[in-house]
């Protein structure tokens, strides 16, 4: 059985500014990683194949640098990586997006039957939330998301049990594969690559594949295939607050009232 | 009974026998450890075997070590009879008296004085072992009142028990000529004369020969079994160790195919494992580790004798290519560090500097990290944060390095270029980011700006050093970091480097070279202090206000880099006086514990280095203490407050400095 990972190189996001005359990212010299949540999807991947022997491959759409992050996943155990790209997927929102990555998970399936696909919870670029469940929609897979804790897999029947982190409370779900995981933090700590993985996957080979092997019509994909266009990003202003108490003079009065206006606002659970 | 020529030589030659055999079976061992080259600097070398060996400097640094500086000093001179015990026992007509009479004479009275003194020092050697054993001779697996120790220290009572029967023998039989020579045995001849006929006499001296040669050739046998191995291991491991073996730690090559790091035995080097064969169970290391002395699983001493332990276990089977039988890191043993032990040191040196046959500590423990961490990456899980912010942020917080100039704002400062700016002031990510240790980046910059210091800085594109990095093992990414790092500086055209942190200043200065580019790279204390001595700096007034100021050595500033006198010159310039001192201070200073990348790992285990050294500088009552490293800076910023000792502040040197260039 075959894992897909989808995951995609973000800019890091701590150190994205926004340039405010033209509304978009600042993305000249900053650094890409790979998105935080996608991590703890392959670790939880690399986890099942270490536990039942599964096998894993990661898949990326994005611009030829995007080989960065898959080259990651390859140091970190992924069997397989693919890289998605072709000028014509540029410019997607997350429905063209979804549409290019359930196409190569079809292609997969073809070659070796695909039990599952996980993502991360969503990207810290776009905080859409929404390519997982794109992609499971169109798969007809059925949908976990927030999944925080892998309770049971059970090979033999085909299904598995997850633990999904809603607002103040857990749900236990199980479902038969194949099955669509979006993963939160919380779900495991990603894995560090050992030296000699990491230069073994240095010479490894990220297959790349355009629309001429995914064959997709050029309506459903890239700028023309996304209904969504964003009008405009900017940096919310902040008012500045306000100073309570003297925190130099009366320290222990000036927590007092910070927690008291805390209390308040109901910002603070006792 | 009388002395048997031909059974001696028997004897002799039995027991050379095994002598060399078991000396061969072990010192082969050393053999299956990896190339290190150890030959340059020939005359540091052999100065480091006059002071350590001959000069006992190490050993005497500890009053009681005097004692075995007596007995060392005494073998010296014994060897000398024990060679002509050995050829007269063999050849009876051997005799030194063919020797001048006065050098003859003064031998003798050397050999009689030598004997008297090594009976007194293994007597009270003996005693201490006994009745007041120090808590530093014990360990997990070897004990100050061991039975070895005992053996040992009795062969040698029974050598010299021996020496003086025989020759008082001969005295009070009127056989010896040269007894005037010999004041202690002709001190005793009489006494002997006196109670025993001249039959019994010639017993005595009978029986105290073969006594003699008994205890002589079984202190023989018994040298490369024990720990007394160190009788012949200890020169020459003088003689091998890096006479720069502090600080440096080996680069590694990363090919395809490899393996990094030590995780059997024989991946340590040949001289790895020699130090497993000459450490003397003395226990200083174990007494001046930080570690090891708030009740954490490391004691370097047990980390090389698991090395001596697990050699011996293992030896035989990794010659032959087979699978070793006693893990070198794993669950605890005799022969095994565990991985918590290899991942309590502090690198602080303080083992190392104590060593009385410069065992080289350290880096065996950073070579078993590098396993832990490129070949299994199995580590502590709070570096796993530190290791991906080192590598996508170049500092060990992850902030943004767009941040790195914000330390300055309001201040105009300049950025480094080659012909323009004379020094490269390297801030360091604790200078750049730490909100505490910003304040003393800004006194610094005051400081060169008041001394009309020409100075820039990288800003955005100064990364970490890599410090942290490579004391944990990572190789891998401080090669990729300082890679990156020497390639600025030699793009930039940087050669004059000031820095605030002691490990940015040690790994600029000495791990960097390693990377092909020599930095005069100087600390800011030595700066500073450089600065008001050459009257560059004029301070407007002394600075008063921080009351009884004490100041805590940085490991890497000190130990390391040997640099003691400079921060404390500076302060005695700014203030007008000399520092207060810590108990423990200079060489001997304790760690913060924050060294070895331990300031990112949590603390869970045994008293926290820093509480002890807060409560030992709390002990003398200061109002200031004053550090010269970030490090030191939190960990006893965080002490006091845990203390809540209020009444004590913490200031950086250049906080201390910078207050005299008030109006």
């Amino acid at each position: 059985m075959l894992i897909v990972v989808c995951i995609k190189q973000v800019p890091d996001t701590t150190q994205v500014q926004i340039d405010p005359v033209t509304n978009t990212l600042v993305r000249d010299g900053i650094p890409f990683i790979v998105n935080p949540y996608d991590t703890h999807a392959l670790e939880a991947a690399l986890q099942l194949k270490d536990r039942f022997g599964f096998r894993v491959a990661a898949i990326s759409m994005g611009p030829p640098n995007a080989e960065a992050a898959l080259r990651k996943a390859l140091s970190l155990g992924v069997d397989r990586a693919i890289l998605l790209s072709d000028r014509v997927f540029g410019g997607a929102d997350t429905l063209a997006t979804s549409n290019v990555l359930t196409r190569a998970i079809q292609l997969l399936h073809a070659d070796e039957k695909v039990g599952m696909v996980l993502c991360g919870k969503q990207t810290i670029d776009g905080d859409t939330a929404q390519v997982g469940p794109g992609i499971a929609t169109r798969l007809g897979y059925t949908q976990l998301t927030l999944v925080d804790r892998v309770e049971n897999v059970d090979t033999l029947r085909g299904k598995i049990r997850v633990r999904r982190k809603l607002e103040g409370r857990h749900e236990v779900v199980e479902s038969p594969f194949p099955v669509m995981l979006t993963v939160v933090r919380e779900l495991n700590n990603p894995r560090y690559p050992t030296v000699p993985m990491r230069l073994a996957s240095e010479d490894a080979r990220v297959e790349l594949w355009n629309n001429e092997v995914l064959k997709l019509d050029v309506g459903t994909i890239g700028l023309k295939g996304s209904p969504t266009w964003v009008s405009r990003i900017f940096s919310p202003e902040r008012a500045k607050g306000e100073v309570i108490g003297d925190g130099l003079k009366d320290p222990s009065g000036a927590a007092h009232l910070l927690i008291d206006k805390l209390l308040s606002k109901d910002l603070l659970a006792i | 009974m009388s002395p048997n020529p031909s059974i001696f030589g028997w004897m002799l030659l039995i027991s050379g026998i095994v002598f060399c055999t078991a000396c061969y079976r072990r010192l082969s061992l050393v053999g299956i450890g990896q190339a290190d080259e150890r030959s340059a600097g020939l005359g540091r070398r052999i100065w480091q075997v006059l002071s350590h060996a001959i000069g006992q400097k190490q050993v005497v640094s500890k009053s009681f070590g005097f004692n075995h500086a007596v007995i060392f000093w005494s073998f010296l001179v014994l060897l000398l009879a024990n060679a002509e015990f050995v050829a007269s026992s063999l050849v009876p007509s051997f005799s030194l008296a063919v020797l001048p009479a006065g050098v003859h004479h003064g031998l003798l009275f050397m050999f009689d004085a030598a004997s008297l003194l090594a009976l007194v020092a293994v007597l009270f050697a003996s005693a201490r072992r006994l009745f007041f054993p120090p808590e530093q001779m014990s360990s997990a697996y070897v004990k100050a009142r061991s039975f070895e120790g005992f053996v040992i220290l009795s062969l040698i009572a029974s050598l010299m028990l021996a020496y003086f029967g025989m020759h008082s023998a001969a005295i009070a039989l009127g056989k010896e000529e040269a007894a005037s020579a010999m004041p202690v045995s002709s001190f005793i001849a009489p006494l002997l004369g006196g109670s025993l006929t001249p039959a019994q006499l010639a017993l005595l001296a009978d029986v105290s020969w073969w006594l003699h040669a008994v205890a002589l050739l079984l202190f023989l046998c018994l040298l490369p079994l024990s720990k007394h191995m160190h009788i012949l291991t200890a020169i020459p491991n003088l003689f091998l160790a890096d006479p720069n073996g502090r600080t440096m730690l080996p680069r590694e090559e990363f090919v395809k195919g490899g393996s990094y790091g030590v995780a059997k035995v024989d991946e340590f080097t040949w001289k790895d494992l020699l130090d497993g064969f000459s450490c003397t169970e003395c226990g200083r290391c174990q007494a001046s580790c930080p570690a090891a002395s708030t009740g954490k699983p490391l004691n370097p001493r047990q980390v090389i004798h698991a090395i001596k332990v697990n050699l011996l276990a293992n030896g035989h089977s990794l010659r032959h290519g087979d699978a070793p039988k006693v893990p070198l890191i794993g669950a605890e043993g005799e022969g095994t560090t565990s991985e918590d032990a290899v991942w309590s040191c502090t690198t602080c040196g303080s083992c190392m500097s104590v060593c009385p046959v410069l065992i080289e500590h350290m880096p065996k423990i950073a070579k078993m990290r590098r396993q832990l961490v490129q070949m299994k990456s199995s580590f502590p899980e709070e570096l796993l944060t530190l290791f991906e912010n080192m590598e996508g942020r170049s500092n060990p917080w992850g902030i943004a390095p767009t941040e790195r100039t914000k330390w300055h704002s309001g201040m105009e400062v300049e950025t480094f270029e080659a012909g323009k700016t004379d020094y490269l002031f390297w801030v360091g990510c604790a200078g750049a980011f730490d909100s505490r240790q910003k304040h003393a980046t800004v006194a610094m910059a005051t400081i060169l700006n008041a001394a009309g210091v020409s100075w820039g800085i990288l800003g955005k594109d100064e990364k970490c050093c890599g410090d942290s990095l490579r004391r944990l093992g990572n190789e891998y990414v401080f090669d990729k970091i300082a890679r990156e790092n020497v390639h600025l500086f030699k793009e930039r055209g940087v050669v004059k480097v000031v820095t605030q942190c002691p490990h940015c200043f040690s790994t600029l200065k000495n791990d960097y070279r390693q990377y092909g580019i020599e930095l005069q790279v100087v600390h800011h204390s030595e700066l500073i202090a450089e600065l008001i001595q050459s009257g560059r700096l004029k301070l407007n007034k002394k600075v008063a206000g921080l009351g009884k100021l004490l100041f805590h050595d940085s490991c890497y500033l000190g130990r390391h880099n040997e640099v003691y006198e400079a921060p404390r010159q500076a302060i005695q310039q700014a203030t007008g006086d000399r520092p207060a001192e810590f108990d423990r201070n200079g060489k001997e200073s304790f760690c913060c514990g924050a060294g070895g990348g331990r300031m990112w790992q949590e603390e869970t285990e045994g008293e926290r280095i820093n509480l002890n050294r807060v409560k030992e500088a709390l002990a003398k009552k200061p109002d200031t203490i004053c550090v010269s490293c970030p490090y030191c800076m939190t960990m006893m910023e965080d002490g006091l407050k845990d203390l809540q000792a209020s009444g004590t502040q913490v200031k950086e040197l250049a906080e201390v400095v910078a207050e005299g260039l008030r109006p």
